[in-house]
């Protein structure tokens, strides 16, 4: 079943606090950009692990690939 | 959670303790049977550094008791002096900085300059 860009996008920004996501995909493969002033200090392994938490196992099942991209956000 | 005995682990985590570097794939380097194995695999092979290859490909444990040790849900994985580096998005970006031959202690091309020069910039 088919996973819509938008959905994935949304529960980004929910689950990350501050965070901006692009994310595109063809309802199966998604990539994210995503930015987030949390993502301050950590390092690239730590920021990818938040962003992959946001959706736990749906990794690899129901979202079978998830390519990411994370930036720190300026603090506005 | 318990520490019962699990053989499939050990295994795993003597493999990456064992091998300097170390990648978990989806097939193997001569026939990498996912794009994104593909593409790590090249970009280690391009570096000439040799490394262990593991298939998760031929049962479903090594994939899941992987994730377990590692915390991290894709492949593929690279291990290096037995530290988690990443999947194929941070492999490839750090290729792309030179911070990758940094991680694997070749002669570095060009470092990445210094930490996070375009918050300075904007901030100014």
């Amino acid at each position: 079943m088919a996973v819509d860009p938008q959905e994935l996008k949304s529960r980004i920004e929910a689950g990350i606090p501050g965070a901006r996501a692009e994310v595109t995909g063809d309802g199966h493969h998604f990539e994210a950009v995503v930015s987030s002033s949390a993502f301050a200090g950590l390092t690239r392994i730590a920021q990818h692990r938040m962003v992959y938490d946001v959706f736990g196992s749906e990794i690899g099942d129901r979202i079978h690939a998830l390519s990411i991209k994370t930036t720190e956000a300026e603090t506005v | 959670m318990s520490e019962t005995s699990n053989p499939m682990r050990e295994a795993i985590q003597s493999a990456i303790s064992e091998n300097p570097v170390i990648l978990f794939m989806k097939g193997t380097p001569e026939a990498p049977a996912c794009g994104f194995s593909a593409r790590t695999v090249a970009v280690l092979q391009s570096l000439d550094k040799p490394f262990a290859a593991v298939d998760i490909l031929p049962d479903p444990r090594i994939r899941q008791e992987l994730s377990a040790i590692s915390g991290w849900p894709t492949i593929p994985q690279l291990f290096v002096d037995g530290e988690l580096v990443g999947g194929c998005d941070i492999v490839m970006e750090m290729y792309q900085s030179g911070e990758l031959h940094s991680a694997l202690g070749l002669e570095a091309t060009p470092p990445p300059a210094e930490d996070a020069p375009i918050s300075i910039e904007n901030r100014l």
